[in-house]
């Protein structure tokens, strides 16, 4: 491909580009009072970002932009999930912004261009632009912990994540270079060619993989690089939270498939030990140390590094199978976060945040609708059919099975009983006990509505799974 | 009726949505919520009559079969289908269901549209487990089982409640993963989920026994056996009548249903190789759990126990198969074994479910569940005695009532495998006479305890009515259980063929 044709296929993360640039140029012009502008425009952008993604559906799968970038149907799926779900983020956000007096622009325009980055390492088709990606979507995320500045606890999350960031990110390159020392390429295509010529135990590769997956590793928060992940997701507010633990999630996917499986497949012997190491560790530590937590978001911080344990099995596993059940894994994770994150922003009002675990008491008597709710999206977290949660479990338990390593599924579900404890405790608060707080609830309607539709997607997807697996499935053949 | 309607589906889903439309209803209009719960109850018993009607007991393949696509990606289908161990558990299960939304008519005051809407859609998905035909489908309804039940014992329960319905969970929960990772294993080698494929499905003696084993966590929880069946007095103690009934009379049956239907014939030599574990666990329940009943004080406890041993006879007559045909050569008696347990199943869920219901009853007055707050109750209450009687007869298996129906046979069948199995499992008409008989003595007879007793008033016309349906059942299958053998004699038949042939 040559002159503009090339830059076709990159379409949509143009046209983001400069619609982020409108939305941040347009915002220092808007009054206080019309803030609510940046706000539409910026899901105006999301939507005219699916619309050109919709547009230039790639047929089969186009590398261009001399290699640097590709898009196939994984690619799509994963930007289209993605402004979805931070169209979804910014609307939760908004009114619990508006009540704390936080409601600026910055939200939306870092929020627009942390998505930008997850679009590029969704397409990155060379260690640079996975790099450059990761680092634009990273540097976003900082300021986004930080946005609440006179909350202490913010700052110190921010700085723990940017310094450990950091530290992980410089990782990740010295493993890339490595790589570079050994393949003589940053593009991933020449890298899985030469890594098909590669003996699995050669010393370098060894070295160069442990340092590139401790980046990754770091990014998705999975044991032992995990320890930042708590302290972030209670330090940020909940709207920052929320986009961590739902766009970033798929980031990490991104990343992990690009480098792991596409560049570096033919060494599944080299990597697959590790991943079930880091695998076990997370699922292990993930649920264990989740029960002791009585702060909602540091206990669905722990919850999300047990996820990743299960994302990270689906990967072990080398097969296609297994690849479909992990980015299954991950969108299944993605709706049920999403949902749990809501159900505290629509706890919350000004002056208080619904953040303990006893907040959630008695919220039967308050609104058995969102108790209802709630209970679905927990339930469907621990992996109880029939609920979304479990068929994600099941597909990386299946393709683990199919690999031969049947002792890491029985490692797998021992560790999801253990788990189901902590989120039967929340149904317990919600129904066994009577309410601590009678305010009703003040949300106002479209949020209502939209976290109603993203519970019932959690039980929907769970009686008619098929629709996901589908997607997923496709995405990867 | 037209012979094509999707009977089984109508079966699982007219009271799971009926169960939303209650609870749409909501609690204030609890009236309303009442009888719409009632009139899908009702419904769905009526629903469940042709299954009985129309089937065929001249076969043993599933018959009313529905198959359609469900999740293509897995090979997992919708397919449903009943033969003739599935009928009767759910007509059982259609049955008590009604039984029970009556009993809680009036003694459920919190939240009563939830309570109902509870107990429907509990009842679809018990349903949907006797009727799967697809593996995974079966797990699926076996798991959702738990998240009703886990809020009937949490919201509707007594004072220790949590704690119960967290151990109720967490236990079952932990034996039925172990179920799925051998499901699974068996579709990888076997390329299905369907049952009467991993039915037919060769396995090597390793591979069996570690799915017996698997299996056996989950089945032996639910049924349950010592020495995991400590789940069962807490859940059972602090659960609400309703609840109550409903684990006794069918979440029990689940497990003797699973060794039925999964462990026999998928896993025929592993059962073989252990089926000294499964006797020695079984005559373990009858005679040990069997004294611990005699000690209880806690009226909802004794009973508790007592169903433990009952379903101790269950599993003996299921696993006794290879010791008859050891000791006699002829496999004649083995299906006596699994008749026995089958009718053991059906007579316990009427009989434990009577039980319970008339516990909730001196319960609902007095709001104490010890035996010592009682005393001659049969002078205020003597309609209430009269049935009481009658259930704690059956429950000790006097002949004529159904009691006497299932453990015969299994003593029979065990003799023919060893006098002393027959020998200890024959105890039971002893403890099982003693725990019960002694229980109605201090509760019934006997001068007028205190004054609360003195001022009970006797059963309403509400309670006599779900008490007297009850103990017609329970007679009329102790008199009469010709219906329920012949109905599945085919099925058996072919089942004991089928565990005797070796799969290596």
């Amino acid at each position: 491909m040559n002159g503009m044709t090339q830059f076709a296929p990159a379409t949509a993360e143009i046209f983001l580009m400069v619609a982020a640039c409108v939305v941040l140029l347009s915002d220092l012009f808007l009054a206080e009072r019309h803030r609510i502008v940046t706000y539409w425009l910026a899901l105006a952008a999301l939507l005219g970002t699916a619309l050109c993604l919709a547009g230039t559906a790639p047929d089969g799968r186009v590398v261009t932009l001399s290699g640097a970038f590709v898009a196939d149907p994984l690619s799509q799926l994963l930007k289209l999930f993605t402004c979805g779900v931070v169209a979804v983020t910014f609307l939760y956000a908004r009114d619990y912004l508006r009540a704390r007096d936080l409601f600026k622009g910055e939200y939306f325009v870092l929020g627009l261009f942390a998505t930008l980055g997850i679009f590029v390492m969704i397409s990155a088709h060379s260690m640079l632009s996975l790099y450059l990606g990761l680092e634009l979507m990273s540097l976003s995320l900082y300021a986004m912990v930080a946005f609440n500045r006179d909350s202490p606890m913010a700052a110190e999350a921010a700085m723990k994540y940017f310094i450990l960031g950091a530290i992980a990110t410089g990782c990740f390159l010295y493993g890339t270079s490595i790589l570079y020392g050994v393949t003589g390429s940053l593009d991933l295509g020449e890298i899985a060619q030469r890594a098909g010529e590669l003996d699995r135990l050669d010393i370098h590769i060894l070295v160069a993989l442990s340092f590139i997956l401790v980046g990754v590793a770091f990014k998705f928060g999975a044991v032992p690089f995990h320890m930042w992940l708590p302290d972030v997701y209670q330090g940020a507010i909940t709207p920052v939270t929320l986009f961590i633990g739902t766009a970033a999630k798929i980031a990490s996917l991104a990343m992990i498939y690009r480098v792991v499986v596409e560049g570096l497949g033919e060494l599944h012997g080299s990597w697959a030990d590790m991943l079930a190491v880091l695998a076990v560790l997370s699922m292990a530590i993930g649920n264990i140390v989740a029960i002791a937590q009585d702060n909602l978001k540091r206990m669905l911080a722990y919850s999300t590094i047990s996820h990743v344990g299960f994302i990270l099995l689906g990967i072990m596993a080398g097969s296609a199978g297994g690849y479909q059940a992990a980015v299954y894994y991950t969108l299944a994770y993605v709706i049920m976060a999403g949902a749990a994150f809501g159900m505290i922003i629509l706890l919350s009002r000004r002056g208080f945040e619904a953040e303990a675990i006893d907040d959630f008491r008695g919220l039967n008597a308050r609104s058995p609708w969102f108790a209802a709710i709630m209970l679905i999206v927990m339930f469907s977290m621990a992996g109880v059919p029939p609920l979304l949660g479990f068929y994600a479990k099941f597909a990386v338990l299946a393709a683990v099975i199919e690999a031969g390593r049947t002792w890491l599924a029985v490692a797998g579900v021992l560790f999801s009983v253990i788990g189901a404890y902590y989120y039967l405790r929340i149904v317990k608060v919600m129904y066994f006990e009577a309410p601590a707080d009678t305010q009703p609830l003040a949300a106002s309607l479209d949020l209502r509505v939209v976290l109603s539709l993203n519970g019932l997607l959690v039980l929907g997807l769970g009686i008619f799974p098929q629709a996901l697996i589908a997607l997923s499935t496709a995405a990867l053949r | 009726m037209p012979t094509n309607l999707p009977l089984l589906s109508i079966l699982i889903w007219l009271p799971i949505l009926g169960g939303l439309l209650v609870l749409a209803t909501g609690d204030r209009r609890a009236p309303l919520a009442r009888q719409l719960a009632l009139a899908v109850a009702m419904l769905t018993l009526l629903a469940s009559l042709p299954l009985w009607i129309r089937f065929d007991p001249t076969t043993a393949a599933m018959q009313f079969t529905e198959r359609a696509a469900w999740i293509p990606a897995f090979d997992a289908w919708y397919h449903l289908g009943v033969d003739g161990i599935s009928m009767p558990l759910i007509l059982l299960t259609t049955f008590i269901t009604v039984l029970v939304v009556i009993a809680g008519w009036q003694s459920i005051t919190s939240r009563p549209a939830q309570y109902f809407a509870a107990f429907l859609i509990l009842e679809g998905i018990m349903i949907g487990v006797f009727s799967a035909v697809d593996a995974l489908l079966f797990y699926v309804f076996w798991e959702a089982m738990l998240i009703p039940m886990f809020i009937i014992i949490g919201v509707w329960g007594g004072e220790r409640r949590v704690y119960a319905t967290l151990k109720f969970f967490l236990y079952t929960f932990l034996g039925s993963v172990f179920m799925l990772v051998s499901l699974i294993y068996l579709r990888v080698a076997s390329g299905s989920y369907d049952i009467p494929t991993l039915h037919a499905w060769p396995l090597g003696m390793t591979e069996q026994m570690l799915i017996f084993l698997a299996f056996l966590a989950a089945f032996a929880v639910k049924v349950p056996m010592w020495p995991v069946h400590t789940w069962l007095p807490d859940a059972h103690v602090e659960a609400p009548t309703g609840g109550s009934v409903i684990l006794a009379a069918i979440m029990l049956k689940m497990g003797g249903y699973g060794f039925l239907r999964f462990s026999l014939p998928v896993t025929p030599d592993a059962s073989q190789a252990l089926d000294w574990l499964m006797i020695s666990l079984s005559l373990i329940a009858v005679v040990y759990i069997g004294f611990v009943a005699l000690v209880q004080n806690d009226m909802k406890k004794l009973i508790a126990y007592s169903s433990i041993a009952h379903m101790g006879f269950v599993t003996l007559g299921l696993f006794i198969a290879w010791r008859i045909l050891d000791n006699t050569g002829a496999a004649e008696g083995i299906v006596m074994g699994l008749q026995g347990g089958m009718v053991q199943m059906i007579s316990h869920g009427l009989i434990s479910g009577a039980m319970f219901l008339c516990v909730g009853v001196l319960y609902d007055r007095m709001h104490s569940r010890e035996i010592s707050a009682y005393g001659g109750v049969a002078n205020t209450m003597p309609w209430f005695a009269a049935f009481f009687v009658l259930f704690a007869m059956a429950n000790a298996g006097l002949p004529g009532t159904s009691g006497f129906v299932g453990e015969f046979l299994v003593i029979l069948a065990s003799f023919k495998a060893n006098f002393w199995y027959a020998a200890l499992a024959a105890t039971t008409l002893v403890l099982g006479a003693a725990y019960t008989l002694w229980m109605v003595k201090r509760v019934l007879y006997g001068e007028v305890a205190n004054e609360s007793v003195a001022a009970l008033e006797d059963i309403g016309r509400r309670e006599f009515f779900v008490l007297s349906i009850l103990a017609a059942a329970v007679l009329l299958l102790g008199l009469w259980p010709a219906p329920l053998i012949d109905a599945m004699a085919v099925t058996l038949q072919a089942l004991a063929d089928h565990v005797v042939q070796s799969k290596l």
